[in-house]
């Protein structure tokens, strides 16, 4: 290649001179205005074989693109949704999502590639200055715009038409009443719900597992159960609503070990049932260690002692869980003696 | 015919006795051994007893006292049952390396065998859950689906949803189910050892630990697929946000930095 294929600008000798802005230096401005570096060319501007290098990367990147959406179309084609493959580091995977994703992931950075080596390597790099303007409208217009604000409001008569100017405020003031008022579907107010379960007296306690009402000695020491208030079924309408709060966690505990006198009254020979529901958010807790009875919820680590009337002894649940208290009917199934004494979950109310 | 006794100089002779005194040691065996057994089963329950015992006094009379009564290194083993002992040895917890938090699982140093003798001398102590048989925990007749509803109620608290496990109070965690033996997870459900509580028959059926054994088996199993690629340690949406903030954002930082980068140059400056 000779130096004619070269346009002049680009020849070296051309590009060592700084460009754009150059001040000099005098009072006002102790330091002159240095202007921008000098431009610099890359190889692409001077060597026509390194720039036929670059258009022809960049179109391999786009036919990479192409080939990879083909791909993309022939696998969701022909690849069974069920098929698994092993691929190395990730293992057992679906083979038509790993395809799917490979080649459309392919696609995708293919062309985004090839548009950046295409920037980067052939389209013009001269640095262009453009200088800033003042924001400001000129004086002249400025007084239009006043003039023409006080014509229009002179001309709407709303200074001398009173009734028009008040109802327009009255209306402009009522129409966001609309949206407060929508507001309203939020729901019904939860009145009394949030303070009572399912739980009542002669309720028996009916086995998660097994949906079997539960005898005391199905309940072995150091064992965890977790039951439901009898009647409450699965597929029930409101099921979920009911469990969030009626669900119950029965462990025994020797009664020797059980601290608290209020707890050992309410249990049944050992075997004591706490509310599953954490006191500070309401997250379901049951990380339960039977060693030293305490309980761990797993969303912000508070922890209940089980064994001292479930009192909290770490974390920032604000109080015990609920106790309820439980007997045994005449038939040998052990029931509820009431609903819990204090609304379970979080401590939304005043406690005093 | 010559008389045998003619023979008894004859260079073949000596081992013409020797088989046949070895056939008839080997018929006489043959004949009373079967009979023996049959007739001395509980001879044998006693020797593994006492062979037991004697592995029992090496390895955890130390901890848990001569007869099995506990100290205040060890709890008591009298009740524990044999399924306790065959989960604790056969997944290395037992013998403890040192008081902790918790005891870890490790390598298993006995054989089988041997900790079905000590197995058979705990038991002798006191009646308690019996090694489930493979028919109890095998996958035939096992309902997944049935299986991950109940694992999500009684385990997935501390386990993790998919068994990964996870941290408890003081540096104790519940230890991931990954590669767990279908054995030692029936016996662990059925006995609560450490401080995970026990799931007896009564309010966990033996059917319904079958299911969650399959459930377990079915995500967590040599063979079972991950869907979505990679699963990084599959416990959720944290370990995923932390992938994508650090990694993706991270790519997607260095990818800008690419772009705006100089260019090389026809000159070097």
């Amino acid at each position: 290649m000779s130096s004619q294929d070269i346009p002049e600008e680009n020849l070296p000798a051309a590009q060592d001179t700084a460009h754009g802005a150059v001040g000099v230096a005098d009072e006002k401005h102790p330091f002159a205005d240095p202007g921008l570096p000098p431009h610099e060319h890359r190889i692409q501007d001077v060597d026509e074989r390194a720039a036929k290098r670059s258009e022809r990367s960049v179109a391999l990147m786009f036919t990479v693109s192409m080939l990879a959406t083909i791909g993309f179309i022939a696998s969701f084609v022909a690849i069974p949704h069920d098929k698994s493959v092993y691929i190395f580091p990730i293992g057992h995977i679906n083979a038509l999502n790993f395809a799917l994703g490979l080649t459309l992931g392919l696609a995708l950075f293919c062309i985004g590639a090839g548009a950046v080596h295409w920037a980067r390597t052939l389209m013009s790099d001269v640095e262009v200055a453009d200088d800033r303007h003042p924001i400001e409208a000129s004086e002249e217009v400025r007084a239009k715009v006043h003039a023409d604000f006080k014509q229009g409001a002179k001309e709407s008569v709303i200074g001398r038409r009173k009734l028009i100017r008040n109802t327009m405020f009255g209306a402009l003031t009522l129409v966001p009443l609309s949206g407060v008022v929508l507001l309203r579907d939020l729901g019904p107010l939860p009145e009394e719900k949030l303070r009572h379960t399912l739980w009542s007296k002669g309720k028996l306690l009916v086995n998660m597992n097994t949906n079997e009402p539960l005898r005391p000695s199905d309940v072995a020491v150091g064992s965890l159960t977790f039951a439901k208030p009898e009647g409450l079924e699965q597929h029930d309408h409101g099921f979920q609503n009911e469990i969030a709060k009626a669900a119950l966690m029965i462990v025994r505990i020797q009664p020797d070990n059980i601290k608290d006198k209020r707890e050992l009254e309410w249990s049944h020979e050992g075997i004591v049932a706490f509310s599953k529901i954490c006191t500070h958010v309401g997250c379901p807790i049951s990380l339960y260690e039977q060693q030293t009875h305490h309980v761990l919820c797993p969303c912000h680590q508070s922890t209940f002692d089980l064994s001292d009337g479930a009192r909290v002894i770490f974390g920032p649940a604000g109080h015990a869980l609920p106790q309820l208290r439980i007997g045994v009917n005449d038939e040998g199934y052990l029931e509820a003696l009431g609903d819990f004494e204090e609304p379970v979950g979080p401590a939304f109310w005043e406690r005093g | 015919m010559k008389k045998l006794s003619a023979r008894r100089r004859h260079p073949l002779a000596a081992l013409v006795v020797l088989l046949l005194a070895l056939a008839c040691t080997g018929g006489l065996y043959a004949a009373f051994a079967p009979a023996d057994k049959a007739q001395a089963d509980e001879t044998a329950q006693s020797l593994a007893i006492d062979e037991g015992k004697k592995l029992y006094s090496v390895g955890c009379a130390s901890c848990h006292g001569t007869d099995g009564q506990g100290t205040t290194d060890g709890p008591s083993l009298v009740g524990v049952g044999a399924a306790a002992v065959d989960f604790q040895v056969g997944t290395g917890r037992m013998p403890a390396q040192q008081p902790g938090a918790q005891v870890p699982r490790k390598k298993n140093i006995y054989s089988q065998a041997e900790i079905d003798q000590l197995a058979a001398y705990v038991a002798s102590l006191g009646a308690g859950p019996t090694v489930p048989t493979k028919e109890q925990y095998g996958p035939e007749g096992a309902d997944v689906a049935k299986g991950g509803d109940l694992f999500r109620t009684n385990c997935a608290q501390c386990h993790n949803f998919t068994g990964k496990g996870g941290a408890l109070t003081h540096g104790k965690y519940a230890p991931t189910l990954e590669g767990v033996d279908p054995k030692h997870i029936y016996e662990a459900m059925e006995t609560g050892p450490q401080n995970m509580p026990s799931f007896p028959d009564g309010t966990l059926s033996a059917q319904n630990k079958k299911d969650i054994i399959a459930y377990l088996n079915a995500v967590n199993g040599e063979e079972s697929e991950s869907r979505g690629g990679l699963e990084l340690g599959g416990i959720g949406p944290v370990a995923e946000g932390l992938f994508g903030w650090i990694f993706g954002l991270g790519t997607l930082i260095a990818i800008a930095v690419w772009v705006a980068a100089r260019t090389a140059k026809a000159k070097k400056s």
